[in-house]
């Protein structure tokens, strides 16, 4: 038994270097309580030195500790994703002054968010249902309270309050779902349940509701309309870095989960060939119909709503509803193609929210606000920082030159090959309904003139340079997406499946 | 034919011109305004050299249109290049341009607009540097529409437009600017993604051999070859509805842009509230590209659908000719009364086009490059006017002949341009294109005739109301055009008139690209129903 323990350690050094990392932060900020600058070094290096490991080992492809978790391109594309999330977030973390006001707890902060990292990383490659459940509450748990930080804002703890109790309520479905399930298969590992499901031996009803259960758990985490409720509170209250972190890497997390769960649990391997579009599902469920639907509300209510938002954060927050309503539409297509588009869905806006929320942030220390109105006159008082806004805007709404438009690009593209094309054209209509809301961040800053008089706003370099680092690979990898589409090519396949 | 610099071809030169400009441009400090103005004309006329070159060196006997052979100074790069696994083929896209004779004179023209565009521009005095910037990178966008000869290309220059056109009228327009912006933005997007989609269809319906490999395209020439597309694909086959499903989407994208009725609402408004110079822009080159691609692209890769929707088309070109008449003689805004008559003058290339046979489709494409330069006349001479009254009222002058007689002359020659007096280049195309129209659509053709006298009417009257009578006394400081603006005005009365006289230059140009579309459309239309 130790020696499994021991034989599977060696694949999981990212997940140990972020577990050191967060053990030092806490015990540098019991020490050293005024030096914020070296916590912020200590996480950044420490998520680099992750980064760096995980990159070295892009084959590694095993299941570790007794087929609780495995280790396979798929979840080290998502740790990448993950951990490049975060460390962007902690050196966000570094120019907010929401975050910097509370001097005394920010160690607790850098511990937190880092735990929320290692959560993450643990949910992409969990390939059991009770790992799943584990480390998606580690995730939840560490969230709930960062959401919180700001003890003096009401609606920071409000947010922090409405997390915790919608949390709280899904993953307790969940977790009946879970045990259902387990009921019917005997099993709690995911390829063990495929296994029984093949037989076709359990009854059909009950194991949809079990499924159902299982998916309000999956919803929640990515904010699909009707689970969403909580998502533009939370967004609105929670420190801007917070919500950049939640809408990008724990929305990934969320969807890497869902994405193994469909594809091991549902996916018919005795009838699978090689090169079909489509996989079989085992029959009698009906995932595809589940995940359009699914997929259609999240992006028509997550668009329609944001239309009528004046606070940007807010709008943001009903923007990434819509936005995992169009990765929803890949996953619908139950196809690879359709799940690597997905997953390059997930660079793409990795840069282009990161960046829209580091831009709002910026703005928000200056000026104080996150209302629409009060962007007024930006254009010309802070050119550089609006000018990448726009080039974020407009990357989400996924207009070329922009990473955006090859993001929706294939998503499309997945669509129309297993021709479901009435789901593409919901697809691009509200895709067109987006640009409207999009562009009246983009109005106010350019086209209006601000009340008050024009000062120009500066930005020390430090700043300038990492949303340089956003902004750089959302125009370049609009127009050279060769790298992008390979790699997620490679890392499509799961541990488990040919 | 190749002709390269620096080992780069003539048409990434011409396409990629005003980006350089650009990039100069916003590295010059913005205090330097005269530096910033003369930078980005001295790119335009690089460009129209670049033109004059492609138009010198341009072999007038090959047809293009379906063949790579047939295009000329062509340019094929590879792109991206995915290798294929287990479940998705190869991806590849090519950098691919070239030139027939369809899009040739929307070369000359777009050199040409973007060049006066800027002269124009001279006057703007708010924010300059990124007026010019977003003008240069519109100019690129245009050029490599008309280059572009990969649909995925095409696509990506298509939506390069739209936000410096966002943003030049939305910055730099009048009162309702907004509205106006974002109305054209949602328009044209709605229309684009209609068009994206028809394209992804459409590369999953057709391969091609690549060395060994077989492999799905983007390549327009290749979706052109029926036997391209793959047995059991969405759009293979002739006549299947899809294929009409396609037809219709990438319809709608281009009618959007020509404006055809019903999808006009929007020009209008953009043209009123654009500053001057965008609007030239607008009216003389960005609505060439619906019809444009009604030609390059949806005509010749679904023949079948084309043939079949021949008399809709005619009725949208005839609606667009009579009601854009009407609108235009109520108008009282010298602006938007251009504007409509825009919407009529399109209605009569939506006609010729449809009429489907060589007449049609030479004066189509003619009157494509005499709108556009007829109108850009027009538009600069509202600008002129309004530069120095402020209003666009038609009812607020009167009596400008005699104050401004250099100024009268030249809207004089606009004005019966417009109208179709013979002897000037509106003339021709329109007889042109009616006389093909009229082999095909008899009653159509001679309902649709009537528009030219309704034009006639508002032309007229308009030049009633603004140049002859009493002139009000508040007029009474009026100057007349400078320099500048007979600069970027008698270039293209000269064009109208020798085009007029003489039209062989631009019509030897499409001869035999007009004449292998029409033959391509039918005959493959023909073959196709013959196999049914």
């Amino acid at each position: 038994m130790i020696n499994q323990v021991l034989q599977s350690l060696p694949y999981i050094v990212p997940e140990l270097i972020v577990t050191g990392t967060l053990c030092l932060v806490l015990l540098l900020s019991l020490m050293m309580r005024k030096k914020s600058d070296l916590l912020v070094f200590v996480a950044a290096l420490g998520l680099f030195a992750a980064l760096a490991v995980l990159t070295s080992q892009p084959f590694a492809s095993a299941c570790l500790f007794f087929k609780m978790t495995v280790i396979d391109p798929f979840s080290q594309f998502f740790k990448l994703v993950i951990l490049f999330a975060a460390l962007i977030v902690v050196l966000m973390s570094r120019f907010s002054d929401e975050v910097n006001q509370i001097k005394k707890s920010l160690g607790e902060y850098y511990f937190l968010v880092v735990s929320m990292t290692l959560g993450m990383m643990f949910m992409v490659s969990a390939s059991n249902l009770l790992m799943m459940y584990l480390s998606l509450e580690l995730t939840s748990l560490t969230s709930y309270v960062v959401v919180g930080f700001i003890k003096q804002s009401k609606n920071s703890s409000e947010a922090s309050l409405k997390y915790l109790l919608y949390g709280a309520f899904s993953s307790g479905v969940m977790l009946y779902g879970i045990s259902i399930i387990y009921g019917l298969t005997g099993t709690m590992e995911l390829s063990g349940i495929n296994q029984v499901l093949a037989q076709g031996s359990a009854n059909t009803a009950m194991l949809l509701i079990g499924g159902i259960m299982l998916l309000v758990g999956f919803g929640y985490k990515i904010s699909a309309v009707p689970f969403h409720f909580w998502t533009p509170d939370v967004y609105e209250g929670a420190p801007t870095t917070i919500t950049a972190f939640l809408s990008v890497a724990s929305k990934a997390a969320g969807f890497a989960m869902l994405m193994r769960a469909l594809k091991i649990m549902f996916l018919d391997s005795s009838a699978l060939e090689i090169g079909n579009e489509f996989w079989p599902l085992i029959h009698g469920i009906p995932v595809v119909e589940i995940l359009s639907v699914l997929a259609v509300l999240t992006m028509t209510i997550g668009n329609l709503v944001a239309l009528w938002q004046d606070n940007v954060k807010r709008l943001l927050a009903y923007s990434s509803i819509a936005q995992a309503g169009y990765m929803l539409l890949g996953l619908a297509t139950i196809s690879n193609e359709g799940y690597s588009a997905v997953m390059l869905y997930f660079i793409v806006y990795l840069f282009m929210n990161l960046g829209a929320f580091y831009v709002a942030m910026l703005i928000s220390n200056t000026l104080g606000s996150e209302n629409i109105h009060d962007y007024k006159g930006l254009g010309r008082r802070a050119p550089f920082l609006s000018v990448s806004m726009a080039v974020f805007l407009v990357s989400l709404t996924g207009i070329p030159p922009t990473a955006g438009f090859i993001g929706k690009w294939m998503i499309f593209l997945s669509l129309i090959n297993v021709k479901m094309i009435g789901l593409a054209v919901i697809g691009v209509l509200n895709s067109v309904v987006s640009l409207y809301y999009y562009l009246r961040i983009v109005r106010n800053m350019f086209l209006h003139e601000g009340e008050k008089e024009e000062v120009a706003i500066r930005y020390p370099l430090a700043q300038q340079l990492l949303l340089l680092c956003l902004m750089v690979p959302t125009l370049y990898f609009g127009i050279f997406f060769n790298p992008l589409i390979e790699l997620v090519q490679f890392s499509v396949q799961m541990f488990g499946i040919k | 034919m190749e002709i390269k610099f620096l080992h780069i071809g003539i048409l990434t030169w011409i396409t990629f011109l005003p980006v350089l400009g650009m990039i100069v441009v916003l590295l010059l400090p913005k205090e330097q305004k005269q530096a910033i103005r003369w930078t980005s004309l001295a790119f335009t006329i690089l460009q129209v050299i670049l033109a004059v070159v492609i138009f010198q060196n341009f072999d007038r006997t090959l047809a293009g249109i379906n063949s790579k052979e047939g295009m000329q100074f062509v340019e094929q790069y590879r792109w991206i290049d995915i290798k294929s696994t287990s479940w998705i083929g190869r991806i590849a896209i090519d950098y691919f341009v070239g030139i027939d004779g369809i899009s040739v004179p929307m070369v000359l023209l777009t050199a040409l607009i973007s060049c006066i565009a800027v002269i124009s521009s001279f006057s703007i005095e708010k924010s300059i540097k990124g007026y010019f910037a977003l003008l240069l990178l519109l100019d690129t966008g245009m050029m490599g529409v008309f280059v572009a000869l990969d649909f995925f290309l095409f696509y990506v220059f298509w939506e390069i437009m739209l936000l410096p056109m966002y943003f030049l009228i939305g910055v730099w327009g009048g009162p309702r600017r907004e509205y106006a912006a974002i109305k054209f933005f949602i328009y044209t997007l709605l229309g684009s993604v209609l068009m994206l989609l028809a394209m992804l269809a459409l590369y999953f319906s057709v391969t091609i051999k690549d060395g060994n490999e077989v492999i799905h395209t983007f390549n327009m020439l290749a979706m052109m070859n029926p036997e391209n597309f793959v047995h059991g694909s969405l759009l293979e086959g002739v006549g299947t509805s899809w294929r009409y499903v396609a037809y219709i989407a990438l319809f709608i994208g281009f009618a959007i842009k020509v404006p055809a009725f019903p999808f006009h609402t929007w020009l209008p408004d953009a043209h009123v509230e654009a500053p001057t110079a965008i609007s030239v822009i607008l009216a003389g080159v960005l609505l060439k590209m619906g019809t444009y691609g009604l030609m390059r692209i949806a005509f010749p890769i679904f023949p079948d659908a084309a043939i079949h929707y021949l008399y809709p088309l005619a009725f949208i070109g005839f609606i667009n000719i009579i009601y854009g008449a009407y609108c235009a003689m109520a108008q009282k805004d010298f602006k938007k009364l251009i504007a409509y008559s825009s919407v009529s003058h399109m209605g009569i290339v939506l006609l010729g086009m449809a009429a489907m046979n060589t007449q049609g489709m030479m004066g189509a494409m003619f009157q494509m490059f005499n709108h556009g330069t007829i109108t850009a006349m027009l538009f600069l001479i509202v600008g002129v006017i309004y530069d120095r009254a402020h209003t666009r009222g038609l009812d607020d002058f009167g009596g400008l002949m005699n104050k401004m007689p250099k100024y009268s002359g030249i809207m004089m020659i606009a004005f019966f341009a417009a109208l179709g007096l013979p002897g000037l280049s509106g003339f021709i195309s329109e007889a042109f294109s009616f006389l093909g129209a009229f082999q095909t659509f008899k009653w159509l053709t001679i309902a649709s005739a009537f528009g030219i006298i309704l034009t006639a009417a508002y032309m007229l009257w308009t030049l009633q109301r603004v140049f002859l009578g009493t002139l009000p006394e508040k007029w009474n400081n009026l100057t007349d055009i400078n320099g500048r603006e007979m600069a970027m005005l008698v270039p293209l009365a000269v064009i109208v008139i020798i085009l007029g006289i003489y039209p062989s230059p631009v019509l030897d140009l499409m001869n035999s690209s007009a004449n292998a579309l029409v033959d391509f459309v039918k005959n493959s239309a023909g073959i196709a129903m013959l196999g049914q």
